[in-house]
């Protein structure tokens, strides 16, 4: 057992750094959607700020705090400015209880990699993402513009649709797995099927797999379903009338939102940090960190690699496609697995 | 210690949101009110250790329910509450009543009450307990309470839908 201090102290060191690495990550991902969508569409992307355009997300960070923070006339001010610090908010706690390998010992304490070790850590995650969305509606409210309200009512709206079909196709992991905890749901998909294939929830829920997949854009608002934002319609739905860090702050949420998303990915249906370990103790005990990341990545880059692909669609067809296919779906593949579960045990 | 004053902080919490929901007049500030209230009581159960209960408390009162409310008061585009002579007779008669009913309720509950007060940290509510009850002990009621849910949206259902007539002129 730790003494209070220590406790306090280890919990501390952990959030700065998993607060540092995760705004890293944010900046960066930045850096490769604009860098993958550039290649995509036969461009180069940021490329004048440093080599390769990696200083540009600096560059970017500076240019946001210095600009000029203008404040509507027109808008409803104790809400304006909290919406987007409610939306950074929500979107940077859930990284709280996400576990990203096994437990590490330095100087003789032993700890895990995790800020809280919760044994309903994947509730906890689900419910700070479901407050998420008072963020953008807030701020589509607040700010007493036609497009902004729009865009705030089409995203809380359909946030509020794909959370259904998001938590219905997490129920079958849940299932298999028999924990809300992450680290037990990750430890549960060590090993392998027949002795090649990796255990990992991927495999026996590739259903719920494909559900999460398409409700986690739309709760992201990303293309194709970023109809809170479509440029073509709205200008820039719920964050039009903002500028400078407030305008920034809802892009940090977005990207910290996709991050968290993919995290769930990789540690509920990819196997979490499981992966091939050689070397010396030093790699041994990096190697984790390295598969995990490499599946954020790999989720990451399916993300962008959408967002180049496919056009937008249709407000109608997205609810349509929520409710009348995605949720059944979620339900039919809960059923089966929830039978096949009883009758082998 | 630190339990009981966190305990005590979020109660207060809990009622300072509720009074606010009362006394703001524009209809999203009373709607983010209760949306504090709710969140400080599922702080309060995740205090008394029902970690699954403060958990499905955040996710359907707070992420759910409450983003439906917020929802409707931004689609109908509701304004301020405008104070009439009714409000003003509500508050002089409300308020007094109000204490003497908290009061009268509050005196029950401590001299009258067989049930024992539940200490900090005894209700232990792992997901496994919880779904064993409700899907073992109390299996009826529950599922006559989901059958109570189910009508309820049929109902909705059928009042919402266009009547036969409009349906055919689309």
């Amino acid at each position: 057992m730790l003494s209070v201090e220590t406790f306090v102290a280890i919990s501390l060191i952990k959030t700065v750094i998993a607060l540092f690495v995760l705004l890293t990550a944010v900046a960066y991902t930045v850096w490769l959607e604009r860098k993958v969508v550039g290649h995509m569409q036969n461009r180069w992307g940021p490329t004048r700020v440093g080599p390769f355009g990696l200083l540009q997300p600096l560059a970017d960070g500076v240019k946001f705090m210095f600009k000029e923070d203008l404040i509507p006339p027109h808008v409803y001010k104790p809400l304006y400015i909290a919406a987007p610090m409610l939306a950074v908010i929500f979107a940077l706690t859930s990284i709280a209880v996400i576990p990203v390998g096994n437990s590490i010992s330095i100087g003789g304490i032993q700890t895990s990699l995790q800020i809280a070790d919760v044994n309903i850590g994947l509730l906890i995650v689900l419910g700070i993402t479901s407050l998420g969305v008072y963020g953008v509606a807030l701020a589509g409210w607040s700010s007493n513009s036609k497009y902004s309200l729009l865009g705030g009512l089409r995203a809380s709206a359909q946030m509020v649709s794909y959370e259904i079909a998001l938590g219905l196709s997490l129920v079958g992991v849940l299932i298999l797995s028999g924990s809300f905890s992450l680290r037990e749901i990750v430890d549960a998909q060590s090993g392998t099927y027949l002795g090649f294939i990796p255990r990992w929830n991927i495999f026996p829920q590739f259903i719920a797999f494909f559900i999460y997949l398409m409700a986690a854009y739309a709760e992201t608002n990303r293309i194709p379903f970023d109809l809170p934002e479509a440029e073509t319609e709205l200008v820039a739905g719920y964050h039009t009338e903002y500028s400078a860090m407030k305008f920034a702050m809802f892009f940090m949420a977005e990207y910290a939102n996709m991050i968290t998303v993919a995290c769930l990915a990789s540690l509920l249906f990819l196997g979490g940090w499981h992966g091939p370990l050689f070397g010396p103790p030093l790699l041994q005990a990096l190697l984790p960190l390295f598969w995990f990341a490499l599946r954020i990545f790999a989720f990451l880059f399916v993300y962008i690699w959408v967002r180049g692909t496919l056009p937008r669609f249709r407000y109608d067809q997205l609810m349509g496609f929520g409710w009348k296919f995605l949720l059944p779906l979620a339900i039919a593949n809960l059923v089966v697995t929830a039978f096949i579960v009883a009758v082998r045990s | 210690m630190l339990h009981l004053i966190l305990f005590l902080a979020f109660g207060a919490v809990c009622v300072a949101g509720a009074i606010n929901l009362l006394v703001q007049r524009h209809p999203i500030n009373s709607a983010l009110s209760l949306v504090v209230v709710m969140g400080s009581l599922a702080a309060e159960y995740l205090l008394l250790g029902a970690e699954f209960v403060a958990a499905v408390q955040v996710i359907v009162y707070a992420g759910a329910i409450m983003v439906l409310f917020v929802f409707v008061i931004m689609l109908l585009n509701a304004g301020e509450e405008e104070r009439t002579k009714g409000s003003r007779v509500a508050m002089i008669f409300g308020i007094p009543g109000m204490l003497v009913g908290s009061l009268l309720i509050a005196w029950v509950l401590l001299e009258h009450s067989r049930t024992q007060s539940v200490a900090i940290g005894a209700l232990p509510g792992p997901p496994k307990t919880l779904g064993w009850l409700l899907f073992h002990d109390y299996l009826l009621p529950f599922e006559v309470t989901s059958v109570l849910v189910l009508i309820a949206i049929m109902g909705a259902v059928v009042l919402a839908a266009p009547p036969e007539s409009a349906r055919r002129s689309d």
